[in-house]
């Protein structure tokens, strides 16, 4: 999957004197995900999904990955909305309480 | 049309901090997919100003401007000269911005960047109110919503915001403005092909786009497509586009479902009652009979 990908390394400013300066800044820098925001998470049937794409078209964050050879979701970015299972026309997305199952 | 299958794989905002479900969300991330690697981006004050560059995060992968809040057309109308002072070829310089940001206070400055002939795509994103500061109504704000400026109120029997909703769609024909459209994210082919008739204009161009709001509207975060839905099916959004002249509706339900059906599934609507419902209901048909009296002339009619 195309996407920036976080820079785990990155240095708050230790002090006013090491914050940037000027109005410019890098374009497509994460520094943390936004795992910890679901309730609720979605996990995707393989064998049932038919690739229609409409998950991945809708979802708010762009979590849904295409790039393999099944459709996936990157939990890392994912908010756990429940949009892509809600939409799903063939019932490919259930959504599972956090924590319920510990992968 | 676009093909989805040849929209590229590549997240261009991508790790934002908007509320589960906002639809605002989609949209930029769709209307990115569409203009590309080669866009130049300026978004004012707005849920998507905040939720995307939160210091030393920038979830936009294109360069991008963060615009005073009155200003984003005349600041797309800085960067399209810029464009063209450098010869730039096949660059898109986009504007993505609220309802307050687009018919309140930016008006006047996106009114001037489209009178000018500029080449800019701008998008208005209407989740109908000042989402960002903490729901405020604005001009898209519509009839009967309570927002914190438009409380509604058991004891003074307040319904909410007292106005109706304004046309900006029509504001905008009436610059004659190479095109302009209506988009909703219940039917994303219809928004992905606007926005690709909007970015191949060779001059200004505007969508107004309904984005439902989860955290404004008071809705569970997976029904925000269905709501979108729900609102092009009870008639209270409307998907149309102008070109050449002439305005097209895009879609008409057979039959209008009864406006309760939207209003009853959100928050900010659920202190009315039918009269209320009658009210939005008669508004609507009073403003169906206005559009199709002047977009749809005798013959097109029964499509
Ligand atoms: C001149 C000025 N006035 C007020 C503000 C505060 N402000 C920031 S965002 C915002 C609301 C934006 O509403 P809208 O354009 O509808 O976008 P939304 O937040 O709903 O996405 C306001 C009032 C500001 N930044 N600048
Ligand atoms: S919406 Fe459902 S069927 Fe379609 S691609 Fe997503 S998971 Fe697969
Ligand atoms: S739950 Fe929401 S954020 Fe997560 S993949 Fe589905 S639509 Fe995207
Ligand atoms: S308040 Fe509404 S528009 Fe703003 S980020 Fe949250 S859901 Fe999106
Ligand atoms: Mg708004």
């Amino acid at each position: 999957m195309q996407k920036p990908s976080i820079n785990h390394s990155f240095q708050y400013p230790g002090s006013i004197g090491e914050m940037p300066s000027g109005p410019c800044a890098d374009a497509g820098v994460l520094v943390e995900a936004n795992a910890g925001w679901r309730v609720f998470r979605p996990v995707l049937d393989a064998a049932k999904c038919v690739k229609c794409l409409k998950c991945w078209l809708i979802c708010p964050d762009g979590a849904i990955d295409r790039s393999g050879k099944d459709y996936a979701i990157d939990y890392a970015f994912c908010k756990g909305c429940g949009i892509c299972a809600y939409e799903c026309p063939t019932k490919s997305i259930r959504m599972e309480k956090e924590g319920d199952d510990v992968e | 049309m676009v093909n989805v299958r040849d929209l590229p794989e590549r997240e261009l905002l991508y790790g934002h901090k908007a509320c589960p479900g906002c639809a605002a969300g989609t949209v930029a991330r769709l209307i990115l997919k569409v203009t590309g690697e080669r866009t130049f981006l300026a978004y004012p004050a707005s849920c998507l100003s905040t939720v995307t560059s939160i210091y030393p995060q920038m979830a936009f992968a294109v360069p991008s401007f963060t615009a005073p809040f009155a200003a984003t057309g005349a600041v797309l109308s800085g960067m399209a000269a810029a464009v063209k002072a450098k010869k730039m070829q096949d660059v898109t310089v986009l504007g993505i911005a609220g309802d307050g940001g687009t018919a309140d206070i930016g008006l006047q400055a996106v009114s001037g960047a489209v009178e000018r002939g500029d080449r800019i795509l701008y998008v208005c994103y209407d989740n109908e109110a000042y989402m960002n500061t903490g729901i405020q109504r604005s001009s898209l704000t519509p009839y009967g919503a309570a927002t914190t400026t438009s409380p509604a109120g058991k004891a003074g029997g307040a319904i909410g915001e007292k106005k109706f909703k304004k046309n900006l769609f029509e504001i905008m024909v009436a610059h004659r403005i190479p095109y302009c459209a209506t988009a909703s994210v219940a039917n994303i082919a219809d928004l992905l092909g606007k926005v690709a008739k909007a970015k191949d204009t060779d001059g200004p161009s505007f969508l107004h786009i309904h984005a439902p709001c989860p955290t404004g509207w008071g809705f569970a975060a997976e029904r925000t497509m269905e709501i979108a839905r729900l609102a092009v099916e009870s008639g209270l959004w409307f998907l149309a586009e102008y070109q050449d002249g002439r305005v097209t509706l895009n879609y008409r339900p057979k039959e209008f479902i009864p406006v309760r059906e939207y209003l009853k599934t959100q928050k900010r609507f659920r202190h009315l009652g039918p009269a209320e419902w009658n009210v939005i209901e008669e508004q609507r048909d009073r403003e169906w009979a206005v559009i199709s009296g002047r977009w749809e002339p005798a013959g097109r009619e029964k499509a």
